[in-house]
């Protein structure tokens, strides 16, 4: 279970968001919509530990995630904005090196198959600088198709720079994920239609930039 | 434990491999850098072996300094730190990792061509071995610092010139001891003590600095 | 609140106790046998050499306290010392440059303590410019504090290898070993000198953390009832 009390967010001069809680139980999934700049990102990076909120605490279990932050890292899986892979590296290289960072057990031919599984099978040996964007993207996301004992996944922007194919594939991998009792929480700053096969909750972030009068 | 130590040991290596014309562009700014002092003073053989160890270490160290802020940015750039950051793995192990290769590509270079280089500044033969030992004890410290340094600094407007100045005043008791090693052991006093502290100060560095990195790092997103 | 009550006074405190010690060591003691009237730099150098020695402690205590307490105050406090620290280590070596000149024959000399104070000064430069640097201010706060205590770590390392080098290269070391038997209007003069400069580092800084507070605090209920009151 995760829960966020009464988190608030600064950045720079502005307050992004205050007083803002939610929790997310085994088998939810939270979609963050909101304009750009409306915090979405920051947000994430609070739940993930990788920011410190301004006021409030977001909590793993019942205790907060500063207090036992290796076991909560050992549960959660984050996928920033940003690829996180390497271009002078092949895609299976990156992804060796994802799960052996993640301290994820997989071996080699596990990682053939989730790349293959992403569209990625002919493009094992090329170092990611001699392919698409997208092609990029989909060998970060990969890593979605080993973490399955990552109970918690928090994931920004995840469509962004896929096809229409991909989007699908993805979102089928969500859906599992959320069957199987985990739970999914990403950010999207348009209205991607997103087929989760359940209902997928939303936080707009627009609720709760209230009194931003005060900010300046 | 070891696992996540190897595996970003490997994955920097293989990156120090893939652009291994980085590792020859540093040696050739130390070796450039070394070569105009004799313009600058005179080419007289007294002079030159009187300056040698001092001119050596100076440019050993500004060419560790150079390369110091490639050692997270691209990480950051490209979101390979917050992926490090939040392994379940105990931070200072792959902190230590990035420092290791770090060294193998930007120190252990160094390391090796300084006594070559000592010969055009007509060193005495009996320095040269001190010499490589001196920096085989002090460049690691200053990779250790010096990373420190890079991680305050990442991200930074200008931050090259900061990582100087932070960085720099640091760097001058390796420099003192480095340099003076190799006087000693040519004046005949022996560079045991300089050598001896040179290894104090790389253990405290050792022992020290990742967890002040670590530290650092997770102050980025703060 | 306090810091705005307190620091008129300490600043006044400064102010007298300043003119008192000038008064002493410029009017009332004696000229030194040696140096003659020069050595009166002396009553502005020494203090300010201690001083800016002191005020790096400080600010590397507060760095540590902020640390390990997560306590705001402390990481402003060390930040609004730094800029004071700075300038008397400037001040150090600017009057040690123009001591040194009649009585050295140089202004400069590669002297240990002189390297010291200067090696201090680039570490007071350092944290200020990371300070100034870094526009998050959780991630300044922090940085400098982290800064603060390397350097501090390694002040006694700096010290010592500086010792040793100049040990070695100084044959005749420049050294001026302040006359045992002090006149005691000197120590006098001195010691007022150098509680004024206490004084005004406790008012300096007293001025220069509280704006920080208020800038920091901005969203508190507290500072938008203050700023409501001063609107009406």
């Amino acid at each position: 279970m995760l829960e966020c009390c009464d988190l608030a967010c600064v950045r720079g001069d502005r307050l992004l968001f205050q007083r803002l809680s939610l929790r997310l139980g085994p088998g939810e999934s939270l979609r963050v919509a909101g304009p750009n700049g409306a915090g979405k990102t920051s947000l994430l990076r609070l739940v993930a530990g990788l920011a410190r909120a301004e006021a409030g605490e977001v909590r793993w279990q019942g205790a907060s995630i500063r207090q036992q932050a290796e076991d909560f890292r050992g549960a959660l899986l984050y996928l920033g904005h940003a690829a996180a892979v390497s271009a002078q590296l092949t895609a299976l290289e990156n992804l060796r090196f994802a799960c052996a960072v993640a301290g994820l057990a997989v071996d080699q031919d596990a990682c053939v198959a989730a790349l293959a599984r992403v569209g990625l099978g002919g493009a094992l040996d090329l170092p990611l600088a001699a392919l698409s964007q997208g092609q990029r993207r989909r060998a970060g996301l990969a890593r979605l198709f080993l973490a399955a004992s990552r109970t918690l996944w928090v994931l920004d922007e995840p469509f962004t720079a896929l096809d229409a194919e991909a989007v699908r594939l993805l979102a089928a991998q969500l859906a599992k994920h959320c069957a199987a009792g985990g739970m999914v929480m990403f950010a999207t700053h348009q209205d991607v239609d997103v087929d989760l096969g359940h209902a997928c909750r939303v936080l707009d972030l627009g609720d709760f930039v209230g009194e931003r009068g005060r900010a300046c | 434990m070891l696992r996540v130590f190897l595996a970003v040991l490997r994955r920097e290596l293989l990156l120090v491999w893939r652009e291994r014309v980085d590792v020859l562009v540093t040696l050739a700014f130390f070796v450039i850098v070394t070569g105009l002092f004799p313009f600058g003073v005179g080419a007289g053989a007294g002079q030159l072996r009187a300056i040698a160890p001092g001119v050596l270490w100076v440019a050993a160290l500004l060419s560790v300094l150079l390369s110091l802020h490639r050692l997270f940015e691209r990480d950051f750039a490209e979101g390979t730190l917050e992926q490090l950051l939040l392994s379940p793995e105990p931070a200072v192990l792959w902190v230590l990792a990035k420092m290791v290769a770090f060294w193998l590509a930007a120190g252990l270079p160094v390391v090796v061509a300084a006594p070559v280089l000592a010969l055009a500044f007509d060193l005495d033969p009996a320095g040269l071995p001190v010499l490589a030992a001196a920096l085989a004890l002090g460049t690691p410290s200053l990779a250790l610092v010096g990373a420190l340094g890079a991680a305050l600094t990442l991200g930074l407007r200008g931050g090259g010139m900061l990582l100087a100045l932070i960085v720099l005043p640091l760097f001058v008791p390796v420099l003192i001891f480095g340099a003076g090693a190799v006087e000693a052991e040519i004046s005949g006093v022996g560079a045991r003590a300089h050598l001896l502290l040179l290894g104090g100060i790389l253990a405290a560095a050792l022992a020290l600095a990742p967890p002040a990195c670590v530290a650092a790092l997770r102050m980025v997103n703060d | 609140m306090l810091a705005g009550r307190l620091a008129p006074w300490c600043a006044g405190l400064a102010a007298v106790l300043a003119a008192l010690g000038l008064w002493l060591g410029f009017f009332v003691a004696p000229a030194d046998a040696v140096q003659g009237e020069v050595y009166r730099v002396i009553f502005i150098h020494v203090p300010a050499a201690w001083m800016s020695m002191f005020i790096y402690l400080l600010m590397a205590f507060w760095s540590a306290v902020g640390l390990v307490m997560n306590t705001r105050m402390s990481f402003l406090l060390a930040r609004a010392l730094a800029p004071t620290g700075a300038m008397f280590c400037f001040v150090a070596l600017w009057t040690g440059a123009l001591w040194g000149r009649p009585t050295w024959g140089a202004y400069w000399a590669w002297d240990a303590r002189l390297t010291l104070q200067l090696l201090l000064l680039f570490l007071y430069f350092g944290f200020i410019a990371l300070t100034r640097a870094i526009a998050e201010p959780n991630r300044a706060d922090r940085a400098g504090a982290l800064i603060a205590l390397v350097g501090a770590v390694n002040v006694p390392v700096i010290y010592f290898s500086v010792q040793w080098w100049s040990t070695l290269h100084q044959g005749a070391s420049v050294s001026f070993s302040r006359a045992p038997s002090m006149a005691a209007t000197m120590l006098a003069g001195m010691l007022t000198m150098a509680l004024a400069a206490w004084a005004y580092s406790v008012a300096v800084v007293l001025w220069r953390v509280r704006p920080m507070i208020l800038v920091r605090e901005r969203h508190a209920d507290w500072v938008v009832r203050l700023l409501a009151e001063e609107r009406v």
